[in-house]
């Protein structure tokens, strides 16, 4: 084990405890994307604070970007939705502290691009986001080979960074890939954006199985999950599902606040329902 | 100047890096891509047979050597230094951009890749990469921002009679960070067989260095050409600089040579000062965006923030890396011309020496305009003539045409 991951494993940290209480229970975690801000900051923050009674085991909160490079549509437009509403950073720590006032236990990761925590400042912005209740880090344009940037320096402030492995992550690659990662490793399910096509069910299965032979780590599958149908036969086999786009999808379509916050959580029920379901059935195939 | 030597074979590093500036900040998925280009780049960097045909497409494809040509009339006109004209508007396709286009496509052709893709802004790079495209038999689509395709209508035609599929883009401001956004989003997804040729010394690492490589033929040619005349090398090299691979072709060549002294234009917009510029060295600060780190324009939160010039092939928020670490060596010195410098110059180029430059190049040579007259004739000037004009017809008629009588093309 590397100094790095045993920083971070010295006490339990939310994710660890969530993943180690799921597998008692035999089940996936739901894991739920949405981005900071969006469509404003009051939605936002009821929308935060409604998902784990709808059922959601693990937070990704997005940190809005003008130039979102890994995202499709769906995500761009709440990025900008976010931004044009006046999301930053800072409010975005401020929202995850508010969160972490009435629940300590579901665990938060911030996801987004390298540019908005560079010049917030790495050092500050990991001081912040720790004492806010922050778990852990994705961000999508920082691969292994700039480690020194965030990885590193994150794992000193006890929040874990989720490390992305893709369809074009062979053999050779995948050690550095599992090298610094802790939390839990995100499979990206198809190579492209988020929001595109659905993955190939047969090719997941197996490219999930293969990880599992390196990595001890959970195995959460995102990109392309949309229904709670792709959720349960995803969740069979992965530790957790990731459903963004569809979720901010109901965003977009609402007409007003009350009902984007009542159209993701009911979304985030019928997903958390199935997910829950999934691995109880005798024969699988069915699931 | 006491300059480092070998300020030109050292960098980037093996990770990508010129100094702080540069890197490979892109997502896993596009890592294992990367890293093979990188490789196939080296091999074929030292490959004669693939050297071999890259001459033989600069020459008898692309035209080259261009001229390196002695502008009498603009020389007298400032009063100053000695002006010579580095003629890379006579390429085909009319500017710079095919010297790297032609190099990309054989790589491409070399690493076994079915479809080309690429961002254009002006629609020089795009018609550049449509037509090695054409040329080598590849399908090819083009993203670029809508603001762009309404003010570079003829290269959008160009384009579609070249066979190539164009992709318009309407996120952010519709100009080149979206067009690069998207290409970036079209890459991630058909990482198998696609090959996205960067018009640019931006992108990730190898494509700064690789760019530059490509573009570096200017610089060597003027070398050869000033000697061949002067029997020395010139004492100041002027490029305008948007992504800055005009610039860093004609510059790299030079960087270990001390007195030779170079500038680099950047779009001023309305003005550095109004904030409605593309000018990231001289009016922004260091950020990460498509791939690597450089100066860039974008507020105190690291949101980009839009870039504004009259000339679409300089309205890009970044900047090539490389220049990014000059600019922090002191080794080239960043101006800015705003748009109206640039016409003025644009119609001196125009009447003074029967050449219709690019509106990019003008704000190459308003800084001649402000640097030469003071300068004594011996002092030789190259500017790079990075490209022709005739795709800028329409937005000059649209600033000038009242002058001219004509109300629009
Ligand atoms: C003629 C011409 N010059 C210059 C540029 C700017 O690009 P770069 O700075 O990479 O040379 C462009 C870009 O479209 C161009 O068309």
């Amino acid at each position: 084990m590397s100094a790095i991951q045993e920083t971070v494993m010295n006490n339990t940290s939310r994710l660890e405890s969530c993943f180690a209480e799921l597998k008692q229970q035999n089940r996936p975690a739901l894991v739920s994307y949405l981005t900071a801000g969006d469509p404003e900051a009051e939605t936002s923050r009821r929308l935060l604070h409604g998902l784990p009674n709808a059922g959601v085991d693990i937070i990704e909160l997005g940190m809005p970007f003008s130039d979102p490079m890994a995202d499709g549509p769906a995500i761009q437009k709440a990025a900008l939705r976010a931004l044009n509403n006046g999301q930053t950073q800072a409010k975005t720590l401020e929202m995850v502290r508010r969160f972490r006032e009435e629940n300590s236990t579901t665990p938060i990761v911030l996801m987004g691009y390298y540019n908005p925590i560079f010049c917030y400042g790495v050092d500050r912005f990991l001081a912040d986001a720790s004492s806010a209740g922050v778990d852990g880090l994705i961000v999508v344009d920082l691969p292994p080979e700039h480690d020194e940037e965030l990885c590193q320096p994150a794992a000193q402030h006890g929040i874990d960074f989720i490390r992305l492995a893709t369809p074009t992550t062979d053999a050779k690659r995948l050690p550095k890939v599992l090298a610094n990662a802790s939390g839990f490793i995100y499979y990206v399910s198809v190579a492209g954006v988020t929001g595109g096509s659905a993955p190939t069910p047969e090719r997941l299965e197996s490219s999930v199985a293969q990880l599992r032979q390196n990595t001890d780590l959970p195995i959460a599958v995102g990109f392309g999950i949309r229904t709670a149908e792709q959720a349960a036969t995803i969740g069979r086999y992965s530790d957790a599902v990731v459903v963004g786009s569809a979720l901010v999808d109901c965003i977009e379509h609402a007409n007003t606040p009350n009902e984007a916050v009542e159209r993701v959580h009911s979304l985030v029920s019928e997903l958390a329902e199935s997910v829950r379901a999934c691995r109880e059935v005798s024969e699988p195939q069915v699931c | 100047m006491n300059q480092p030597v070998d300020l030109s074979n050292s960098l980037p590093d093996a990770n990508g890096l010129f100094g702080r500036f540069g890197g490979r900040f892109v997502a896993e998925t596009l890592m294992p891509l990367i890293l093979e280009l990188q490789d196939e780049y080296a091999t074929a960097k030292n490959d004669p047979e693939f050297q071999r045909q890259l001459a033989y497409f600069q020459g008898d494809y692309v035209g080259r050597p261009s001229p390196l040509y002695f502008a009498e009339r603009l020389t007298e006109h400032f009063g100053g230094a000695s002006i010579y004209l580095k003629r890379e508007e006579l390429n085909h396709t009319g500017a710079h951009k095919i010297n790297n286009c032609i190099g990309q496509v054989l790589l491409a052709k070399q690493m076994g890749k079915k479809r080309i893709i690429a961002e254009t802004g002006a629609g020089m790079h795009g018609v550049a990469t449509a037509t090695v495209a054409a040329r080598f038999g590849l399908p090819c689509v083009i993203y670029m921002g809508t603001t762009d395709i309404e003010r570079q209508q003829t290269n959008v035609f160009r384009m579609k009679l070249l066979g190539a599929e164009i992709i318009p883009v309407t996120s952010g401001t519709g100009t080149l960070k979206d067009a690069m956004n998207e290409a970036l989003r079209d890459w991630v997804t058909n990482v198998d067989d696609t090959f996205y040729i960067i018009g640019t010394v931006a992108g990730p690492h190898p494509y700064p260095a690789m760019v530059r490589d490509f573009q570096a033929v200017i610089g060597h040619e003027t070398r050869n050409q000033m000697l061949e005349k002067h029997g020395r090398l010139p004492d100041s090299l002027v490029a305008c600089v948007g992504g800055g691979s005009n610039a860093i072709g004609l510059f790299h060549p030079f960087l270990d040579d001390p007195d030779v002294k170079m500038i680099g234009v950047e779009a001023g917009g309305k003005g550095v000062k109004s904030g409605h510029h593309a000018a990231s060295l001289n009016g922004g600060t260091p950020g990460v965006l498509h791939g690597n780190r450089t100066y860039l324009l974008q507020n105190e939160d690291g949101q980009i923030t839009d870039a504004h010039s009259i000339s679409a092939g300089l309205d890009y928020p970044g900047i090539g890396p490389e220049h990014a670490w000059l600019h922090e060596q002191k080794r080239v010195e960043y101006v800015s011309a705003t748009d109206e410098e640039a016409l003025e110059a644009f119609q001196v180029c125009c009447r003074q020496e029967g050449i219709i430059p690019a509106l990019e190049t003008a704000h190459a040579l308003a800084e001649v305009a402000k640097r030469a007259p003071s300068l004594p004739r011996e002092h030789l000037m190259v500017v790079n003539l990075s490209g022709r004009g005739d795709k800028d017809m329409m937005s000059v008629a649209h600033h000038l045409g009242d002058k001219f009588g004509v109300k629009q093309l």
